[in-house]
């Protein structure tokens, strides 16, 4: 054993933590186990379990307005995910391999959607596109969607590309590689996790995102958790349980996608 | 053997980093002729100036002012992809996610070979560098030994006319490093390409090299084969830096130079000039003090004694500056043995003695 042992003390052995840990576990989940167990209920109750169906799955998947905007949450999502990789790329590209003046500063106004309570951006963004007459719309969404993802995308692409040797472009380059070629067969494959979490990091964000959503979706174009909320204005049905349940499964599919791709990977 | 030029040649070479007063100069007033076919290498301490070079010449940094030519050709301002240069990397720096096999066959596919002679080419580098069946594994599944022979496989694979190697056995262990620097010489001599190679290690320099630039302060220091650099060191830093040299201080008298507590070693020069005697401490046999010959240096007084296993050394005083002999284990059968405090005398081997300009 080494004269100084740095092994981890088990957290086991701290006094009250397992207790802390069940209360915390309870507050995160029980509510959520709670909402997927009645959204199996037989009845219109959401507080009396009255016997167990697939009646209000049945449900959802029936109704054409909550069909169209899933396929407006999923279509935004994707295209503002892939839009935001590509420009966090950009920028942690050059933020990580070139010299930048005022590098803090960039770095600042990258990451400003993070800081800024987004019921903020929402509003000014409502005002800004309305002032230049973009109205509300897809559009609109895309436009907003894809500049508060660019931080989320940003952070993992730019930690990838800080631990990647730059030696290796070089070393490419001293074997007759050109610019194009060093990008697309050793900085782009090396990159690929990290462009693979930033871009599921952005679509899960942008997937969840109703303050922004809210104020900017116009009619048709309705996303997923802003419909939600409308529906919950006409009472709650287990209806509202049932697609909420769905939700949290696309999620965890996304989640455990991401964790095996990576595991792969490395 | 047929005339091939110079492999490489620079001209008034110089690299600066930086402006005006905070201006480093990393390497200046370089004037060099490789020679085509040569095992040539830039040895120096950290900091020296070497690796710079070596990034000059692969193109990876541009210089302030001078000329470098390739064969002839000048390459001002051409990018590394452009030059007929591979270079073998300190930390290797092999691509992780390819194979072995496509690792060594980087550069031919950037080239544009065909598919066959790709394959034919990587067969005989693998073959080559002892790696056969190793063609499918990835970087992180060999040794720092194997990953060592990749990236000179992976070098050579394209026939560069020089090979550029910045410290490559650096990271190796010593029986390893010592296998290794064998290889690479016979490699060398087989392939017949010009190998520049860095490092600061001069035991590799002296033992594989054909010719030397010592450096220092971004300047040759001294240029020369190994013995030239070892037994004629031009300068007090060279004399120091290869084997260690002890460097006392002496003073121009009429019969030679006078240093303090040793006496008089022969030697002409202008009266009154400071110089500096340089003797390698191998080349001094110690003998005890009293059987006083005309040209034995002393006497002086024992003040340590060293045992090293092969080797038997003593740091001596009475001298300007403390002195040190080495005796080979040889030496020690001749019961020569002292401790401290005994008083010796020096015997120095003809020739041994260096005047050097302080």
């Amino acid at each position: 054993m080494a004269l100084l042992d740095t092994r981890a003390r088990d957290i086991r052995n701290l006094p009250g933590v397992g207790v802390t840990a069940a209360l915390a576990v309870a507050f995160l989940y029980a509510p959520i186990l709670f909402l997927m167990l009645y959204s199996f209920n037989d009845g219109r109750s959401i507080s009396r379990l009255d016997g167990l169906s697939f009646r209000w799955y049945r449900a959802v998947f029936a109704n054409e307005e909550i069909g169209g905007a899933a396929l407006n949450s999923v279509l935004l999502a994707v295209i503002a995910a892939s839009l935001a990789t590509v420009m966090a790329t950009a920028a942690a590209l050059a933020m990580v391999r070139m010299r930048v003046r005022r590098k803090a500063a960039t770095y600042a106004v990258l990451n400003f959607p993070l800081m800024v309570p987004e019921i903020v951006t929402a509003i000014a963004s409502l005002i800004f596109f309305s002032a230049i007459g973009l109205g509300l719309g897809f559009g609109s969404l895309v436009i907003a969607h894809t500049t508060f993802c660019i931080p989320f995308a940003y952070l993992p692409i730019a930690a990838r590309l800080t631990s990647m040797d730059a030696g290796l472009e070089v070393a490419a380059a001293d074997l007759y590689a050109r610019p194009l070629r060093r990008f697309a067969l050793i900085t782009l494959p090396l990159l690929a996790p990290g462009l693979l979490s930033g871009w599921l990091l952005a679509f899960i964000v942008s997937l969840d995102d109703f303050i922004i959503s809210s104020m900017l979706s116009g009619p048709g174009s309705t996303t997923l958790p802003v419909h939600i909320y409308s529906m919950l204005r006409l009472g709650i049905t287990p209806e509202v349980n049932a697609v909420s349940s769905l939700m949290v499964l696309a999620s965890a599919l996304v989640v455990i996608l991401s964790g095996l791709i990576s595991r792969r990977k490395t | 053997m047929q005339d091939h030029g110079d492999a490489c040649r620079l001209t008034g070479l110089g690299r600066t980093y930086g402006r005006g007063a905070s201006a480093h100069h990393a390497l200046g007033g370089i004037d060099l002729a490789i020679r085509a076919n040569e095992f040539f290498t830039l040895l120096g301490p950290s900091g020296c100036g070497k690796t710079t070079l070596l990034r000059l010449i692969a193109g990876f940094d541009q210089p302030t002012v001078g000329e470098i030519a390739i064969f002839g050709r000048n390459v001002a301002g051409m990018p590394p992809e452009d030059r007929p240069v591979n270079t073998v990397f300190q930390h290797y720096a092999l691509f992780p996610h390819l194979t072995v096999a496509e690792n060594v066959g980087f550069a031919l596919r950037m080239l544009g070979r065909p598919r066959t002679e790709i394959a034919a080419t990587v067969a005989r580098m693998v073959e080559l560098v002892g790696l056969e069946g190793m063609e499918k594994r990835r970087p992180d599944q060999l040794s720092g030994g194997q990953k060592q022979r990749v990236a000179l496989a992976r070098a050579l694979a394209p026939g560069p006319k020089i090979l550029l190697l910045d410290e490559p056995l650096s990271a190796l262990d010593a029986k390893l490093r010592q296998r290794m620097r064998s290889e690479l010489k016979a490699l060398q001599r087989e392939t017949g390409i010009t190998f520049v190679f860095v490092t600061h290690d001069q035991d590799e320099a002296l033992a594989m090299s054909d010719r030397i630039a010592v450096m220092q302060g971004g300047k040759v220091q001294q240029l020369g084969r190994p013995e030239e650099i070892y037994e004629a060191p031009a300068n007090r830093f060279v004399a120091d830096f290869i084997g260690g040299a002890n460097l006392i201080p002496a003073r121009m008298g009429p019969e030679g130079a006078v240093a303090e507590g040793l006496g008089t070693i022969p030697a002409t020069g202008t009266g009154g000039a400071e110089v500096t005697l340089a003797i390698r401490p191998e080349r001094l046999a110690i003998l005890p003090a009293g059987g006083h010959q005309p040209g034995d240096l002393g006497p002086l007084t024992v003040a340590e004694r060293i045992y090293m296993g092969n080797e038997l050394s003593f740091r001596l005083e009475g001298a300007a500056v403390p002195l040190h002999v080495t005796l080979p284990r040889g030496g020690l059968r001749g019961a020569l043995d002292f401790a401290p405090g005994d008083r010796v005398a020096l015997r120095p081997e003809a020739g041994a003695i260096r005047l050097l300009a302080s």
